[in-house]
């Protein structure tokens, strides 16, 4: 069993390690212990401003000073980050496209808990339609912290998407590479193309195994950036498997299965199915028990590819 | 102020409202009240107390300003036109397809402009923003943004207050520009803001109360600011809305409404006397 780490861990790691090499500084709106920049705000103190909670202000604020030349991390649960600060986001950094990344923690239902007003699974949408908003939903601790040297080392405002529940690494190898906008084909097939990303993408590759067990070869494609979104290998997955399902912790509507539907309408529509929140609040409950009761599971994944195939 | 200095920035602030009257005449639309109201401070701030270059427009050191009432955008280009930013000429461009003056303040298109503001209270928040990032980087400019009565109804204001305040940015101004009328009537009617000076006072601010275009009172305010440590600074400034065009003056109609042909050759003619 691979090791389990949440990206909000990763993101946290991330933004001290790469303390030293690039110019930054960070806000928080009084989340900082629990979106992990708490380590910055320990191992970098002057570097770190707490906003207390006041999201919609930290966004404004982080644009002003991102106009003087700086780079600015600003840090929330995506639920205050991309939904309470929405307008900000999208005036004050999006209009200017001034270099403010936005670390948003605590997204999808894997809040676990806390209950549907925490949980959000509305972000990816919302930040989708932000002209000039660069997204990554990382799959796991390794490509956190990728996404997050990305963001710095790459102009304009960046949305970058992470969890709180602890996920399986599944790219600590050696020929990892992290290239912004360019998906990643994690298992070849020929049958099917799951196509997943953030904390989906392992359990499409647990889908990919019970699908084995049936005789279906499925590929596997990790959409880490969800903008701009990599066209080429969505649409040579339609081509050469003939039926997509996308997975996602997230609305249905409005985020990568959307994504994926646009790209396939207007160059290869193939029969299509998208896993994910079905247009629905979430619930409290364990994490487990959550992913069980909004059919976020492997075997839910498994299911939609069976209904995909057989719509060929 | 020097008689003959105060006569000058008069006839500035003259030259200004009849660029704002150009402006808003020539797009059939924009805000005249409100940009009239802010015009002898913005005439201050650009040509007595702003360490600015028109040549040099991005100079890192410069004193930042943020109309955080972006709505009053007609102001700030005449103001910056004025100053020598861009060419008069261009203020009949205001709002057209191709301009680069937007009918709200746009940092990328504008020289001079230094934030995209205009959807109220977010303005103030990024110019606090920069008043932090001077104090990170150990430089001595200062930051000023306008903030509208109507516009401290939003909750964002407060929240950039409490911000300057708790980082104890003295080399931040806020101005509030109290004009007393907003787009669906008074001030007091729509939803009471004041009084702004107690509040601001209990939010942190070193608070000083001024008649908007009396330049002496401006001009000593902005000195006052400068000698204030540890605290940020709020002006507040009694104004009239449509001040200077005597069938604008305290009317809220022309808040957000342009002139015809007929009333801009009555307002030029009052604003050429």
């Amino acid at each position: 069993m691979a090791e389990k780490i949440a990206t909000r861990e990763a993101y946290g790691a991330a933004l001290v390690e790469l303390a030293d090499k690039y110019d930054f500084v960070v806000m928080d709106a009084d989340l900082a212990e629990a979106t992990k920049t708490v380590k910055f705000k320990k191992a970098y103190p002057e570097r770190f401003f707490d906003c207390g909670i006041a999201e919609g202000n930290m966004m404004s604020v982080a644009a002003g000073i991102a106009t003087t030349g700086k780079t600015v991390f600003a840090s929330s649960f995506a639920m205050f980050a991309a939904g309470r600060a929405f307008e900000q986001v999208r005036n004050s950094i999006g209009y200017p496209h001034l270099n403010v990344k936005i670390g948003a923690t605590h997204a999808g239902i894997t809040v676990g808990e806390d209950g549907a007003t925490h949980q959000c699974n509305e972000d990816l949408a919302l930040m989708r339609t932000i002209p000039g908003m660069t997204i990554v939903n990382p799959a796991d601790a390794v490509e956190a912290k990728a996404a997050v040297e990305a963001a710095l080392s790459t102009e304009g405002p960046f949305y970058l998407r992470f969890g709180r529940y602890a996920v399986p690494v599944i790219n600590d190898n050696a020929d990892y590479k992290f290239e912004l906008g360019r998906g990643v084909k994690v298992a070849d097939g020929k049958d099917v193309t799951i196509v997943a990303t953030g904390i989906m993408v392992a359990m499409a590759l647990e889908a990919r195994e019970l699908l084995a067990a049936e005789g279906i070869d499925a590929r596997v494609v990790n959409i880490h950036t969800i903008k701009p979104i990599d066209r080429e290998i969505i649409e040579a997955a339609a081509r050469e498997t003939g039926a997509v399902v996308t997975a996602e912790e997230h609305n249905i509507i409005g985020g990568l299965g959307s994504a994926v539907a646009e790209v396939l309408c207007e160059t290869c529509p193939v029969p299509m199915e998208r896993v994910g929140m079905k247009d629905t609040y979430g619930h409290s409950g364990t994490v487990p028990a959550l992913l069980e009761a909004y059919g976020l599971t492997p075997a839910n994944i498994a299911e939609a590819a069976k209904t995909a195939i057989a719509r060929k | 102020m020097e008689q003959t200095r105060k006569e000058q920035l008069q006839a500035i602030a003259r030259r200004i409202r009849k660029g704002i009257i150009e402006g808003t005449h020539e797009a059939k639309s924009g805000h005249p009240g409100g940009s009239l109201s802010i015009t002898d401070i913005l005439t201050y701030l650009y040509f007595e107390e702003m360490n600015i270059d028109p040549a040099d427009p991005k100079r890192a050191d410069r004193d930042r300003f943020v109309l955080s009432k972006g709505h009053c955008a007609p102001a700030l280009y005449a103001t910056l036109a004025e100053r020598g930013f861009f060419p008069v000429e261009e203020l009949k461009t205001l709002r057209k397809i191709g301009t680069r003056l937007q009918g709200h303040p746009d940092m990328t298109l504008t020289p001079g402009v230094d934030m995209s503001a205009g959807s109220l209270g977010l303005g103030i928040s990024s110019a606090a923003g920069m008043a932090l990032a001077g104090k990170i980087d150990k430089k001595d400019y200062r930051v000023y943004t306008a903030v509208g009565d109507g516009e401290s109804q939003e909750g964002q204001v407060w929240e950039a207050c409490m911000f300057a305040a708790h980082y104890k940015l003295d080399n931040f101004c806020a101005i509030f520009d109290c004009n007393g009328l907003q787009i669906d009537g008074p001030v007091t009617e729509v939803m009471n803001p004041y009084p702004h000076d107690k509040k601001l006072e209990a939010f942190g601010f070193y608070v000083i109360r001024i008649d908007g275009h009396n330049f002496d009172e401006i001009e000593a305010a902005f000195n006052e600011a400068k000698t204030v440590k540890g605290k940020p600074t709020a002006i507040v400034a009694r104004t009239v809305k449509g001040k200077g065009v005597s069938f604008m003056e305290n009317k809220v109609n022309w808040h957000g409404s342009a002139p015809n042909d007929e009333q801009y050759a009555q307002a030029m003619a009052e604003l050429n006397q």
